[in-house]
């Protein structure tokens, strides 16, 4: 059964390294948005330090939406989804092989390449790390809770936009805890652990559930 | 012989809520007209709030229906899920535009009576936006009922969808609490101040009551024209494989 | 009803609003009952309706 999962998860990281893989892709998005922002709000380095943590978490969200919907439509048209219902291996433990896989090609490099990106939008050298920190255990929330979406529109020739609709509202308590702790670290009356814990705790949740949803999404389907 | 259950459920619902309609849309509009003669022509203007205290009667109604109805919709989505009742999903999908307008109009009439006693149209306040999310989450299930054309697997995957919004809508009305105690100092405005009177309450409860009714009569109709729609679809997908039977059987003749 | 201060525009508004909104639902709900009303006696009516019955049992 391990090697299944490792088998699952190493098909994928390998089909994810490939030319179109989409990993690369989500972070030149993720730089993109981050350049774009200033160009809006105007050269201003206080501002852009003030909303530093909110531009790169929306970044992100944005950067981890792009590929999802190609999660499991691609395993559906050439029914390689159909051999892993097939296998010994329980659905849940397919579904969370792929969203790990994921999370290690979109969610970690957005989350390593954020202090980097932190440079443009002139963030406090004392608030990089935290911000990485917060992305580091916020994102694979984002990537559980769009695996649960992909599996809903696994089937759709033409589901593209459906997904982003989907995902982003359930997506708010993360975004805000993902930045609220991002601004306790630059400063506040509130102690970086507390919005950092609950974070935590919303991710956790989010793999569950986003993984249990996704199965028997999958399993509705096929 | 499970065909024929499946069959016979939506018949029985027809044949009933055909029985049903006239009387609670009856009541309803009973309720309606008295409830809005108290709310306008009895109730006396609040002394704070002064006559926008008129929307109240239509704000808070509209803001227990479209919560109603998303609870109601969690339920049917269970049935869906784990009964597999036939129904369910008919009910579901009927529930999610009407949960929709409700919410739209608590918002609507939400935004008017704020400019006049806030000063602004909308605020980032915890219960605004949570009902903000809760209009999103409506219009995400009706977009999904769209993109999927098979009506049994559309409502699978929508129960799915329910029943995860339904976990996390607590969880965004908790989030957002705290996220506005963070950003906005202890100002924020509150809403409950007097207790309520009881020459208002009862304008309001009946109307509550009415508009319950009117949703439900709505509910019903447009129950009955999915399952109409059902019968129709799968008459066509028969009466297409019939024709292209014949023509299969008259081919080599 | 017959001075409604200050604030009448937004207490018209917020009516009018609930006037459109529920007068929309309303209006597509029951125009949808009866489009597949139609539909469903136009079908039975060329037979469509009872042949499918009998073979589904």
């Amino acid at each position: 059964m391990t090697r299944a999962f490792l088998a699952i998860l190493k098909r994928d990281l390998a089909l994810a390294s490939r030319a179109g893989g989409g990993g690369e892709l989500a972070l030149v998005f993720f730089l993109t948005i981050v350049v774009l922002v200033p160009f809006a709000l105007g050269p201003d380095l206080n501002l852009l330090s003030r909303i530093g943590p909110a531009i790169l978490w929306l970044g992100a969200l944005l950067s981890m939406l792009i590929g999802l919907d190609r999660l499991f439509q691609g395993d559906e048209e050439d029914g390689s989804l159909d051999l892993i219902r097939a296998s010994v291996l329980p659905l849940e433990l397919a579904v969370l092989a792929k969203g790990l896989a994921h999370w290690l090609t979109t969610g970690l490099p957005l989350a390593l390449a954020a202090p980097l990106l932190g440079l443009l939008v002139a963030l406090p050298g004392e608030a990089m790390l935290p911000v990485a920190a917060t992305l580091l255990v916020g994102t694979p929330a984002l990537s559980f809770i769009g695996a649960g979406a992909a599996a809903l529109t696994a089937g759709l020739r033409r589901g593209g936009l459906i997904l982003p609709v989907l995902v982003a509202p359930l997506t708010v308590p993360v975004l805000i805890f993902g930045v609220s702790a991002s601004n306790a670290a630059l400063g506040g009356t509130i102690p970086f652990a507390t919005p950092f814990l609950i974070l935590c705790a919303l991710s956790l949740a989010a793999i569950v559930v986003g993984t249990l949803a996704a199965a028997a999404a999958l399993r509705q389907s096929g | 012989m499970a065909s024929l259950i499946d069959l016979a459920n939506p018949t029985r619902f027809m044949r009933y809520s055909a029985v049903l309609l006239p009387w609670v849309a009856g009541i309803a509009g009973v309720l309606l007209v008295v409830g809005f003669y108290l709310a306008w022509f009895v109730a006396p203007a609040d002394y704070q709030q002064g006559e926008t205290i008129r929307i109240m009667f239509v704000h808070v109604p509209a803001a227990w229906l479209a919560m109603m109805f998303y609870t109601m919709m969690t339920l049917s989505a269970l049935g869906t899920l784990v009964w597999r009742h036939p129904l369910a999903d008919v009910a579901q999908k009927a529930a999610a535009p009407i949960g929709a307008a409700f919410a739209l109009i608590c918002l609507l009439t939400g935004a008017f009576w704020g400019k006049p006693m806030w000063g602004t149209y909308w605020v980032w306040d915890a219960r605004l936006t949570s009902m903000l999310v809760l209009l999103l989450i409506y219009l995400g299930i009706m977009a999904l009922w769209r993109t999927l054309d098979e009506p049994s697997q559309a409502g699978r995957a929508v129960a799915i969808l329910t029943l995860v919004g339904f976990v996390n809508v607590p969880i965004i009305k908790f989030s957002v609490d705290w996220w506005n105690t963070l950003h906005q100092p202890a100002s924020v405005l509150r809403l409950d101040g007097p207790t309520i009177h009881a020459s208002m309450l009862w304008p309001l409860l009946i109307l509550a009551v009415g508009f319950t009714g009117l949703a439900l009569v709505l509910h019903l109709v447009a129950m009955r024209a999915e399952i109409m729609r059902r019968r129709v679809r799968t008459l066509t997908i028969l009466e297409a494989e019939r024709l292209d039977r014949l023509s299969a059987e008259s081919a080599p003749a | 009803m017959s001075d409604l201060g200050p604030h009448a525009g937004f207490i018209l508004a917020s009516y009018a609003a609930v006037t459109v909104v529920l007068g929309g639902l309303i209006l597509s709900i029951l125009l949808d009952h009866r489009a597949q009303t139609r539909a469903l006696a136009e079908l039975e009516q060329r037979g469509i309706g009872r042949r499918s019955d009998r073979s589904r049992s």
